[in-house]
């Protein structure tokens, strides 16, 4: 049997194909450059110390920083974590110690729901649970926002790494006479903490980038505010403020804001790719 | 005794799982108490009107739910393929040694922050656009399709913005259902005497389900994601085929209008747009679980991020 | 695993094995593959050392010796499966007829049609009896119906599975039995008429009578085809083959007519092998 023509056809429709799948690589991969080269190139400059320390300025005097909404998004991704973390950990080891049980299905079912419903929903969410009845826009509301935005990511990664922990190590826990809680308190949960650590960061990260669920429940505060039953600035929303504004000065401001959060993305990313590397290396040392 | 503690353990450990389904539950119990004016004023004539008007009290949410379908369907057109081609890619054709770099660099994508998108998307994106649409000849102009001013903002920004958001997600689901396809599958095809094309295409057969599910869970990010959008797309209540026109979704019109809902319908007629969306946004979602579950006994990693393998990986 | 705990040999084998391959006086077989020093590695792991032989033509050749010893990888190298891992590096000749099908230049695709295989698990596709069958005709330009359905009896004749299956042909192919499944395997590899058949343990994970269907088939099918069968089961090898490859640590240790191999064989190690004594 010769190579016909319609086999040389076969062939070049098969390495057509390849190459227009190695171009979808880099077709993604162009705005991603695109963005980070613009981010860099226009945030750079603006990003002064002062960036860090100053308060916002009001229109038309130049310079100012974001002081107060760096500090803000810390304190609402620090009520998120506290919210989600103990929630979402708990949930997550029901999950994987009770698999086949009817209420653990449903809970997986809501948690993937959950993760699924759109930001600005949980927005109002929060609002209505948070804001409404105090008649006041709280840090502890947007807290509440992101905490239940958090929630979904910490209870899937919990349960899935608490599969991973070798049945052995129940096994010798409960050998030893150890009652189902105290072998996961102090055997199996131990052992899969770190890599639950690292998917909590994950979620802080990808929380940290969100605005609207911010828009009306921690709203915003051109004013330093540690206060959790008040407005809140927060980076987010503070770059949304800036970029809809018509002044170039505040633009700068705001791709200054973006690059601040890409910086911190990146690292968060990068370490908690670190941490997964040194994670499998470990699991493939002991499994 | 021990067996007492068990059972506490248990009990325990489940009510506070249970607080994830109540958190769900609420949602869709608050939307509802929430936009209870509205859905008694309008009834099912909310979704069809296509006035919005806060000031005579008239609200009909129709020019919101097919700005995020429209926008949310091209950005998919768009997506799908490039999507299609990078997991295939990363999954069956790439060097190993590039694999693993590639597959982190296309998920940073998924973990740039909405509001940097939408940065991007005003100041460069933006001004792109409008020279586009600014260069397009007359006689095509005609066509519905590239009716209008060319504005820049619109229906073509968003769609743009979000089929680059939506891409990692796609990718990386597609991805993850092709590496589950047995290798048997693709040595029947080779020992036939497939090309790699052939035997990639039965691969995709093969998962057909699970691909559909990862394209379907990509739309479902499109539909909720309110920021970026909200920034590009121009914001003007209106049904319009043209991709050229400015237009609104739902998520964008509660981001914008929410703080200044003055009176109650307005306030309720917000949440009703949020309740839609919910709805929606659930349906397609489920739809895509459903399907992936299909494939997978385990449910495939819930959302990639840059650093999403932690749990996959491990 | 279970392809690990095989039952060692009866050692009683050398009396009792029906060798049915001789049975039939035939001419003298001419040469379909010529293998020529062939050594193969996976990255730094070299898996076969300098391998030599010649495989009859429509006859059945059976390749045996213990998991690990390369019989496997030998086998794949005759289709160029192994292309398909990136690390894989073949050094010396296979030919196919004459034809060093390693030369640069080859037509991979023009081999695997004219070399069939069949694998260890049957792997068919998800679609009806009817696509699997046609498959291979498809993607190489046959759409015309008639010669499909032509094709799609014959081949499934030849498998021996027309009679199940030919008042289903649309169903999916999922819904057959192992046995069945393995049979469609084989079907699906004779729709494309190859010249070779290469059988990767095909019955590893059947069943005693699937098993038994399948060796029938072989049996009957080396009237057309030059087999080459890799096996763990060693009277299998004894019941198909006409000839038998001993492999040890990647090296041919043994080559020869299968009844002599089995009753007189002239290495120790064939010996210790054969009569259970590892494995």
């Amino acid at each position: 049997m010769k190579t016909t023509a319609y086999d040389l056809r076969r062939r070049a429709t098969s390495r057509a194909v390849e190459i227009f799948c190695a171009a979808s690589v880099v077709l993604a991969l162009v705005p991603l450059g695109l963005i980070l080269f613009f981010v860099v190139r226009q945030g750079l400059p603006a990003l002064r110390p002062a960036f860090f320390t100053q308060m916002p300025k009001p229109v038309g005097e130049p310079g100012g920083g974001m002081a107060n909404a760096m500090v803000g998004t810390l304190i609402l991704l620090g009520l998120a974590a506290a919210l989600a973390v103990p929630v979402g950990i708990v949930s997550g080891v029901f999950l994987s110690e009770y698999k086949g049980s009817r209420i653990g299905s449903a809970v997986r079912f809501a948690a993937d729901v959950l993760n699924g419903v759109p930001s600005i929903v949980i927005g109002i969410f929060a609002y209505t649970v948070a804001v409404l009845p105090f008649q006041r826009f709280t840090a502890l509301a947007g807290g509440l926002a992101l905490g239940v935005m958090m929630l979904p990511l910490i209870v899937r990664t919990t349960e899935e790494l608490l599969r991973l922990v070798p049945e052995s190590f129940r096994e010798g826990a409960l050998a030893l006479g150890a009652t189902r809680s105290r072998a996961v308190w102090t055997v199996i949960l131990p052992a899969a903490l770190p890599g639950i650590l690292t998917g909590v960061l994950v979620a802080l990260a990808r929380v940290a980038g969100e605005t609207a669920p911010l828009l009306f429940t921690s709203l915003n505060n051109r004013f330093w505010s540690t206060r959790l039953d008040q407005p809140i600035a927060s980076l987010t929303v503070q770059v949304y403020t800036y970029a809809n504004s018509p002044y170039d000065d505040w633009h700068r401001q705001a791709w200054a804001g973006a690059t601040v959060l890409i910086a911190s993305v990146l690292t968060f990313s990068l370490l908690a790719r670190f941490v997964t590397r040194r994670l499998e290396r470990m699991h493939r040392g002991t499994v | 005794m021990s067996k007492h503690d068990d059972k506490l353990f248990r009990l325990v450990t489940a009510i506070v799982a249970a607080s994830v389904l109540l958190v769900v539950v609420g949602i869709a119990a608050t939307l509802i108490q929430g936009s209870w004016l509205s859905l008694r004023q309008f009834g099912f004539s909310f979704w069809r009107t296509r006035t919005w008007d806060p000031v005579a009290g008239q609200f009909g949410a129709l020019p919101f739910i097919w700005g995020t379908l429209y926008s949310s369907l091209l950005a998919l057109l768009l997506s799908t393929p490039v999507a299609l081609g990078i997991a295939v890619f990363l999954a069956e054709l790439s060097p190993r040694l590039l694999r693993q770099p590639l597959i982190f660099l296309t998920e940073l994508l998924a973990a740039i922050p909405s509001i940097v998108y939408g940065l991007w998307g005003i100041f460069v994106l933006v001004p792109v656009v409008r020279s586009l649409e600014a260069a397009t000849p007359e006689w095509l102009r005609r066509v519905p399709l590239f009716s209008g001013p060319p504005l820049g903002v619109g229906m073509l920004a968003a769609a743009l913005i979000l089929a680059v958001m939506i891409t990692p997600f796609s990718a990386a689901v597609a991805r993850e259902i092709l590496r589950a396809v047995p290798t048997s599958q693709r040595e029947a095809a080779y020992a036939l005497g497939a090309t790699r094309w052939e035997a990639i295409r039965l691969a995709l057969y093969y998962g057909r389900t699970g691909i559909i599910g990862a394209v379907m869970l990509g739309l479902g990010r499109a539909l909720g994601e309110t920021i970026a959008v909200t920034m590009v797309i121009g914001n003007n209540p209106q049904v319009s085929a043209s991709l050229f026109a400015p237009q609104y979704t739902m998520a964008a019109v509660i981001a914008n209008e929410f703080t200044e809902a003055a009176d109650d319908l307005y306030l309720h007629a917000l949440v009703e747009i949020g309740l839609v969306l919910f709805l929606i946004t659930i349906v397609v979602n489920a739809l895509s679980r459903l399907l992936l579950w299909r494939v997978a006994d385990k449910p495939v990693a819930v959302a990639p991020s840059a650093a999403a393998p932690v749990a996959a990986a491990a | 695993m279970s392809r690990d705990v095989e039952t060692p040999a009866d050692p009683g084998i050398r009396i009792r094995t029906e060798v049915r391959a001789s049975e039939a006086p035939r001419a003298a077989a001419s040469t379909a593959i010529t293998l020529q020093g062939v050594n193969f590695s996976y990255g730094p792991n070299q898996v076969l050392h300098d391998v030599s032989l010649d495989v009859d033509e429509k006859r059945v050749t059976a390749f045996i010796g213990p998991s690990g010893c390369g019989k496997s990888t030998l086998l794949r190298c005759l289709n160029r499966m192994n292309d398909l891992i990136e690390s894989a590096r073949l050094a010396g000749s296979v030919r196919v007829k004459g034809q060093d099908i390693y030369a640069p230049g080859t037509d991979v695709i023009a081999v695997r049609r004219r070399i069939g295989m069949v694998f260890q698990k049957s792997n068919p596709f998800p679609k009806s009896i009817f696509d699997n069958v046609v498959y291979g005709l498809r993607i190489s330009g046959v759409h015309d119906r008639p010669t499909l359905e032509a094709a799609v009896e014959k081949s499934l004749t030849l498998a021996a599975l027309w009679d199940e299956v030919k008042d289903r042909l649309h169903q999916s192919a999922l819904s057959l039995s192992g046995g069945q499944q393995q049979r469609l395997c084989i079907a699906r590899a004779i729709a494309v008429e190859p010249e070779i058949l290469l059988m990767d343990e095909p019955c590893s994970a059947l069943d005693p009578i699937a098993t038994l269907k399948i060796e029938e088939l072989i049996y009957s099918l080396k009237e057309r085809y030059t087999i080459v069968i890799v096996t763990h089961n060693l009277q299998q090898a004894a019941r198909v083959s006409d000839k038998t490859a001993f492999f040890w640590l990647g090296r041919l240790v043994e080559y020869g007519p299968t009844v002599d191999l089995f009753t007189n064989p002239k290495e120790k190690l064939t010996e210790d092998y054969i009569t259970g004594r590892f494995g």
